[in-house]
């Protein structure tokens, strides 16, 4: 067998059933095996489109996405794709095309030593260089993504040694001596952590996306439900339970509730399950949650004690640990402290005055409408930041969003993904104007493969984020983020591919199309809707600020 | 509570590391460090007895908090098979520098050779002006002959960075 074949056999012994991809020089083997070989290729008009796609195949699913590019260039152009889902702990498996051995480190055209280049956003990476190491890599490069707390894994396979010929092997197990992640949360730690629990009075959960990763809503669901302990989800913990739940405190951070927020700066206990207290989450850090005793649990060691400082660590798998947990949990005796939490519930819900089409109400309609049952990525910014405040999230794995890197032009073709791995299922992109020309071209992709997804564009002809951000700290100097005028026709734009085009600018308008968009089962549809042009994500705290000190924009 | 109101001491430590013996590796760690921003002192690399296994002997400097991030994250790289931090347990560190130096009299040449000599170095180059010595020890022994050979005119020197092996002792008991 060839190196190629070898590879292709490999990738379908790990149950790869799509890739996302470009040709080019590098991979011509490759694409050659690939052409008859049952497993969907899926042509992209951009490699960094191949890699979202693959990104939003696994956060969907859990499976390992797999996206495939040339050398050089190709390599490169995946490069924001890897880095957001090594930020986000996505499992993709990257695989590059690379010169012939004997040319590498020669400047050869099209080379670029791409292993290098993403050692620092890989979870690890591979360099091929003996046709014999090609299933040892591919099956450690799948195990490495999946496991432990998982990540992107790169494979560079030099076009010489895809052509070479080879024996294939399968092997059974994977030993990797340095590598052997924990599940299972420490005994003591975890009767420790129950100690301070019980003891609490003003306990605050944060859930993270480590429970949406290890499948853990089910025993969170149940500890809440054991203990009474309200929760507050980060942004990629939005989903791993019912957000209109009585326990839920919505989002906390940054453009996170009110309520939310409050509640972990008077707290006295944070347990937090899979959430490695980003910057946007914790606000200004020597003043997160002052007088609370801090439980960390997750994975990842490194993630604790990074950034605040933890009395309990329990290194371990979110779902392994909850359910230890749950053996021994009871009620607690929080009645005040819930009280309180109603009370600013009460005083400080979400709200947007409704004069002229508002995004916050078109995300509210597509909420209403799609019941929690679709799957909506974003791009980033304020569209962003609106989705995870105004869609009403209820279960794990609706909602795919970049948090850790936050890259504009992700969220279309992670939709593409996303729609591939769950055909029956609405995948909504909720995009901003901006960032859906960063990835426009993947509507070619959408529309010749009939992936039907619907991309609703908060239209404010602004770099919104950016300009809100230039209204409130610099002087509304609009520095280059002003998008009037140059815009094309995103009707036409989205006709000329093939797709629908809506435009919308008033509430009656959008309430009128929102059906047929969302019940079109063939074609990709593009709606343009021109919302108010200076409404801003509120509230927010500056960055740099404590969480207590809250901007609200409704007086 | 308690929260980052860690004593920002700064420490030297000696921090062993074994990994795969694979290209690259040294550039994981390499890069680990630049990445985020810590500081390496000396790094030395050579394989162990088993020819699959390397060892590095890193000094690195840093508070508490740095190093127990610095320990994580080389424990979190694939090929990274152990980290053991020396200076929390007893150990034996050594280095060896090679030192050129200025001997242009013969007076100036016995003088050195006496240091040598008490330093328990070696001459291990002689040249029509100059010796080069071989000393090793501990980094402070170093840097006192050093010291006391500045005077003569140090023409070039190289220093291995230090190397570490934790001290074997008798189990009490059993």
């Amino acid at each position: 067998m060839k190196g190629a074949q070898i590879f292709v056999e490999c990738l379908k012994r790990e149950g790869v059933e799509v890739i996302f991809g470009y040709p080019g020089g590098a991979v011509l083997p490759l694409c050659d095996v690939l052409y008859d070989s049952g497993i969907r290729f899926i042509l992209t008009r951009h490699e960094q489109g191949a890699a979202h796609a693959a990104d939003g195949f696994a956060r969907s699913t859990g499976k390992v996405g797999v996206c495939l590019a040339t050398s050089g260039p190709g390599a490169t152009n995946l490069v924001t794709g890897i880095a957001t889902a090594y930020m986000d702990s996505v499992p993709i498996v990257a695989i590059t095309g690379q010169v012939a051995t004997h040319l590498i480190g020669n400047d050869a055209f099209q080379e670029v030593d791409i292993t290098g280049i993403t050692r620092p956003i890989t979870k690890h990476n591979y360099l091929i260089k003996e046709i014999s190491e090609i299933p040892r890599v591919v099956r450690e490069a799948f195990y490495i993504a999946k496991t432990g707390r998982p990540g992107p894994v790169l494979i560079d396979f030099p076009v010489d040694i895809q052509r070479k010929d080879g024996e294939f092997y399968w092997p059974e197990k994977v030993e990797i001596r340095s590598y052997r992640p924990v599940y299972e949360g420490h005994p003591l730690q975890i009767k420790k952590a129950w100690e301070l629990i019980r003891n609490s009075k003003r306990p605050v959960l944060i859930a993270g996306g480590g429970v949406v990763i290890s499948n853990a809503s089910e025993e969170l669901k149940k500890f809440v439900e054991k203990t009474g302990i309200p929760v507050a989800f980060t942004l990629l913990g939005l989903g791993s339970l019912d957000v209109e739940g009585d326990y839920s405190l919505g989002m906390p951070g940054m453009h996170g509730t009110k309520y939310a927020n409050y509640a972990i700066v008077e707290s006295d206990l944070i347990i937090s399950v899979g959430c490695r207290f980003d910057d946007r989450v914790t606000g200004k850090i020597d003043e997160f949650a002052p007088n609370a005793k801090i439980i960390h649990i997750d994975i990842d060691p490194s993630a604790i004690s990074k950034n605040v400082e933890v009395d309990i660590p329990i290194v371990g798998d979110a779902k392994n640990v909850l359910q230890k947990l749950n053996e021994i949990a009871e009620k607690l005796k929080i009645d005040e402290w819930i009280e309180k939490i109603k009370e600013w519930k009460r005083m400080y819900p979400l709200r947007y005055e409704r004069n002229g089409l508002k995004p916050q109400y078109i995300i509210e309609k597509i909420s209403e409408y799609t019941k929690g049952e679709a799957i909506i990525c974003t791009e980033v910014g304020q569209n962003q930041m609106w989705t995870a405040q105004y869609y009403k999230f209820k279960k794990p794995r609706t909602l795919i969003t970049s948090g850790g890197l936050g890259t504009m032009g992700f969220g279309f073709p992670a939709a593409i993904g996303a729609k591939v791995a769950n055909p029956d299922k609405i995948v909504i992109d909720i995009a901003g104007d901006g960032s859906i020309q960063m990835n426009i071209q993947e509507l070619a992709t959408a529309v010749f493969n009939k992936i039907s997804v619907k991309v609703f564009i908060i239209n404010n002809c602004y770099l919104g984020m950016v300009r809100q951000w230039q209204q409130l700290f610099y002087n509304r100097r609009y520095a280059f983020t002003c998008l009037e005028g140059s815009q094309p026709d995103f009707v036409k734009l989205a006709e000329s591919y093939g797709a629908i085009g809506y435009r919308v600018s008033t509430e009656e308008e959008f309430d009128k199309i929102l059906p047929k968009v969302l019940e079109e089962k063939e074609k990709v549809v593009f709606v343009d809707c021109r919302v108010e042009k200076e409404e801003n994500v509120f509230p927010m705290v500056p960055a740099g600020a404590s969480l207590n000190q809250i901007l609200d924009g409704i007086a | 509570m308690g929260k980052n109101n860690n004593e920002n001491k700064i420490e030297t430590h000696i921090i062993s590391v074994t990994v795969e013996n694979r290209f690259g590796v040294l550039a994981r760690i390499s890069g680990l460090f630049s990445a985020r921003g810590y500081n390496i002192d000396s790094l030395c690399v050579a394989e162990t007895d088993d020819p699959s296994v390397s060892r590095m002997t890193i000094v690195v400097k840093g508070d508490e908090k740095i190093l127990e991030q610095i320990y994580k994250q080389l424990n979190k790289l694939i090929d990274v098979i152990k980290v053991q931090d020396l200076t929390k347990e007893d150990h034996i560190e050594r280095e060896l520098a090679l030192i050129k130096v200025n001997t242009p009299s013969f007076t100036e040449r016995q003088e050195v050779m006496q240091l040598t000599n008490i330093f328990r170095g070696k001459i291990v180059d002689v040249g029509k002006k100059t010796l080069t010595i071989e000393i090793s020890g501990s980094g402070s022994k170093i840097n006192a002959m050093l010291e006391l050979l500045k005077g003569f005119g140090i023409k070039e020197i190289i220093r291995t960075g230090k190397i570490a092996i934790s001290r074997e002792f008798e189990k009490k008991g059993g």
